[in-house]
């Protein structure tokens, strides 16, 4: 059976004169056939290969876009409707790259999440949560800049508006607002070097990144659902008794997670695109106007949750301030949560009440976001920032010293 | 087509919430017992229906082409998607000196149509896009007479509206009785209306302009997103095909893992 | 303590093959059908087929002994409106010729004649020579200082100085092999040319 200390086998021909020069045979060894993964992962564990799908489907797709799209305020926006109309197959490539951003978005909020339901953060794995963090804020500002591209109205007033929070940062903030704006508002010169860093720059810090996100799991493994190491308990062989080879188990567990998310994916791209406004947003059907503007302005859905914390707060720098910290807050949870057991499964109520609580006040304030700042929707807003803030900063103080259940020696697994 | 998404719900949900204490606080008997509900209005139109779509582009061209233009739809593609042979196109439906591969261009200038109008007619290619169908369609059937505007008439969807009721010698010209509503009809978008009355009938009859507007509604939908009838269909297949792989998937996962104890 | 994922001695291997088969068929297909859209984007955008629609030109434009220059699908074509003079001046010089007959050169049917035109009054020519496609130049006037003076008229190519008749013929001692190509057109009327449409087939 499959495993890292196994010999190579021997070969002859073009695969000997192949892995004479480039360790294929020795990758595949380490990383798929001898790489054991626990047996016990679950359905918050196909997000991170469906988060690399999405990142490959949106390579794929820009690169295409690019080769239509003419960046320019005075042709940006003819360019696209050219692409949906004149380009052959335009209209999918462009509606697959909007569904792929909303889709990416889905998929690594629920890849993040899992963190949280089973201690995937804890040590030894904090480096992993940072580097996980780093392509979180990485994407943010891909799928920002992206958005200014089309050139539509809410491309132009979105990127207005985010563009000068920065303002809000005391003594460099209006200095720092025209220098990333190249101008003195949102104009050609910003439209252009969104456009390089969106198509060149970021990507290429987001391959990066990811990479150093896989080598850093592969470095401890991966954790599973119970938040046990498996590395502890070994066999006979040397291999982890609740261990499995990557591949071909998860190989082909894997693909089921990847044949489901394109069905998703393909219901969405030929029948929804716009999905009622929220992945394709009505006011950018029509061209940036600097003298109109639509009449809620608000960020794409996925931004929405930070957002609605931005709004919550009257004075705009401490607004901003508080944005940023709830993404500060996020960013340290590995030494916020004090409890001794990793997953939730052996953690006690207090601990998942809190956690059902983190989990409803984002999305309650990423649907806050998305409405005006008016009447009730306010003060929502403010006790969903409050609890949200509640859930990290007191996080020290109701997970030290928990009482949590025994946590079993072997992974709890049945035949699926 | 689109109404049923998510977000369609929340705010359907949102609005149930908060509509329904509102609703129960006023008056009895002013709230939709009687009225025209013109906000309900749907164009129920069908981009399926070619006949509809063709009957759509004439009207267009006669009708609304002489102000508003379609920058981004050529007629020959036009005529191609809407199975409109080159004799028809170019003896109906393209001014003359006009190409088939040009653009459905309007010949207003728009300088004089910003004196005569006070903003230029916006073109059309992307209306039932920024804004959808449904409202074209009550836009279009919007019109009532209005003194105290210079066009003499104004529109229940864009109140002060610079565009004239040029459908009217179809439609007829009808004034609009609107509702004593306590709360000036902003519940719900719009002035509420009590019935319409016709001051001039025109050459259509009622369910006839309704199917001019319908027509002419589809037509515009098709000009927004020209795509989207194959994209339908070819999406039809791609889930299918997607859902026959996922299944091999399934079946060969469960083939290795049942293995695994 | 359980083994962990040991293969029992029952591995049904052909329904394991058959499974991975049908599965990689199927992705296989699937990934063929999804590489068709980014094929086929690469091919002509309507924006491009209708710049590359054929062109109309008023013949009534033209003067007699004039060359009006037009652009078809991003090629200079040369249309030449022949006096009987320069028509005449075609004939007595086969033998300088390399293709006199055009048979080795590009045209229609209906341009594969003494004047290499379907009307003999008008020449339409792309204006690319058949060496490395520089643009020839027109010498209409017989006798040019440097051309000789039994220079006929026609049109020279200043790259690498191939010389063609006011047929587009081209002449022995040209680093160009063949003729210039003729593209295909046709007459609506007496006084419309158009080029891009066949005067046989009527297609564009």
């Amino acid at each position: 059976m499959a495993g890292s200390n196994d010999a190579l086998p021997v070969r002859t021909g073009f695969l000997g004169w192949l892995n004479k020069r480039l360790p294929v045979d020795q990758f595949v060894r380490d990383q798929l056939t001898g790489y054991f993964a626990p047996k016990n992962f679950n359905f918050w564990y196909y997000f991170g290969v469906l988060s690399l799908v999405a990142l490959v489907i949106q390579l794929v797709t820009g690169i295409f876009l690019t080769m239509h799209y003419k960046v320019g305020e005075a042709t940006a926006f003819d360019s696209v409707e050219y692409i949906m109309r004149e380009v052959p197959f335009g209209w999918l490539l462009r509606y697959m790259h909007s569904t792929g951003a909303s889709f990416f978005f889905i998929v690594v909020y629920l890849h993040m999440f899992r963190a949280f339901l089973y201690g995937s953060y804890k040590a030894p794995r904090e480096l992993l949560w940072l580097f996980g963090m780093v392509v979180y804020l990485a994407l943010m500002a891909e799928a920002f800049m992206g958005y200014v591209l089309p050139w539509g109205n809410m491309s132009f007033w979105g990127a207005q508006v985010i563009v000068n929070i920065f303002g809000t940062i005391p003594v460099i903030g209006p200095g720092l607002v025209e220098w990333i704006r190249g101008d003195y508002g949102i104009a050609d010169a910003t439209l252009n070097r969104f456009f390089s860093l969106h198509v060149a720059a970021v990507p290429l810090v987001l391959l990066l990144l990811v990479v150093l996100h896989l080598v850093a799991l592969r470095q401890n493994g991966s954790n599973n659902p119970d938040g046990i190491e498996i590395k502890e308990k070994l066999g006979a062989d040397g291999k982890p008794l609740d261990g499995i080879p990557f591949h071909p188990y998860y190989t082909v567990k894997d693909l089921v997670g990847v044949g489901l998310f394109l069905v998703a994916f393909a219901i969405v791209v030929f029948f929804v695109p716009t999905f009622g406004g929220l992945f394709l947003e009505t006011p950018n059907f029509e061209p940036a106007n600097a003298l109109s503007t639509p009449e809620h302005i608000a960020p794409s859905w996925y931004f929405t949750p930070f957002y609605a914390i931005l709004r919550a707060i009257p004075n705009p720098g401490m607004g901003a301030l508080a944005m940023a910290s709830s993404l500060v807050v996020l960013i340290l949870v590995p030494w916020l949560d004090r409890s001794p057991v990793k997953s939730t499964r052996y953690r006690p109520l207090r601990w998942k009440i809190a956690l059902t609580v983190f989990a409803v006040s984002f999305i309650a304030l990423g649907y806050l976001g998305l409405q005006p700042a008016e009447g009730i929707y306010v003060l929502l807003a403010r006790i969903f920032m409050t609890l949200y803030f509640a859930f990290f900063i007191l996080m020290p103080f109701y997970t030290r010293g928990e009482s949590t259940s025994r946590v079993p020696e072997r992974v709890t697994y049945s035949s699926h | 087509m689109q109404g049923r998404s998510i977000r369609g719900l929340f705010v359907l949900l949102a609005g149930l919430a908060v509509a329904g204490p509102l609703a129960a606080s006023e008056s009895e008997g002013e709230h939709g017992a009687a009225g025209v509900n013109w906000q309900a209005w749907t164009a129920g139109n069908e981009v399926t229906n070619t006949a509809s779509l063709q009957r759509g582009a004439a009207n267009f061209v006669n009708y609304c082409s002489g102000c508003h233009s379609l920058k981004y739809l050529r007629y020959e593609r036009m005529a191609n998607d809407l199975d409109i042979s080159p004799a028809q196109l170019r003896d109906n439906l393209i001014p003359s000196g006009a190409k088939p591969t040009d653009y459905m261009l309007s010949t207003f200038p728009k300088a004089d149509a910003e004196t005569w109008f006070g903003k230029a007619p916006p073109d059309l290619s992307l209306v039932t896009r920024y804004r959808s169908p449904d409202w074209v369609y009550r836009f279009l059937k919007g019109f009532y007479v209005d003194a105290s505007r210079p066009t003499g008439t104004n529109n229940l969807v864009l109140d002060g509206a610079s565009m004239p009721a040029v459908l009217s010698d179809l439609e007829g010209v009808k004034a609009a009785v609107f509702a004593q509503h306590a709360a000036g009809g902003e519940h719900g978008g719009g002035k509420a209306v009590e019935s319409f009355e016709m001051v001039a009938h025109g050459r259509l009859k009622p369910e006839e302009f309704d199917g001019f507007v319908r027509d002419t509604v589809n037509f515009l939908d098709y000009a927004g997103d020209p795509s989207q009838v194959q994209r339908r269909s070819i999406g039809i297949w791609a889930v299918l095909f997607l859902l026959v792989f996922t299944a091999f998937a399934w079946m060969l996962k469960k083939e290795y893992w049942k293995d695994v104890r | 303590m359980s083994d962990h994922s040991a293969p029992p001695a029952e591995v049904d291997q052909d329904r394991r093959g058959f499974l991975l088969f049908a599965t990689v068929a199927t992705g296989a297909i699937g990934a063929a059908f999804a590489a068709v859209p980014f094929v086929a984007s690469w091919s002509p955008s309507e924006r491009a087929r209708a710049a590359g629609a054929p062109v109309e030109i008023d013949l009534t434009k033209i003067e007699a002994g004039q060359m009006v220059t037009y652009v078809y699908r991003k090629k200079a074509m040369y249309v030449v409106h022949r006096t009987p003079e320069m028509i005449a001046s075609l004939a007595g010089h086969d033998g300088k010729l390399k293709d006199a007959s055009s048979a080795d050169s590009e045209q229609p049917a209906y341009a594969k004649n003494a004047t290499r035109a379907a009307r003999e009054d008008f020449l339409v020519v792309e204006g690319t020579c058949t060496h490395l496609g520089c643009l020839p130049k027109p010498r209409f006037e017989k006798g040019m200082a440097d051309l000789g003076a039994d220079w006929p008229g026609g049109f020279f190519c200043p790259c690498h100085g191939s010389r063609f008749d006011l047929a587009g013929r081209v002449f022995e001692g040209s680093p160009a092999g063949q003729n210039l190509r003729i593209p295909i057109y046709s007459y609506p009327s007496d006084k419309t040319l158009i080029i891009g449409v066949d005067a046989t087939t009527g297609a564009a």
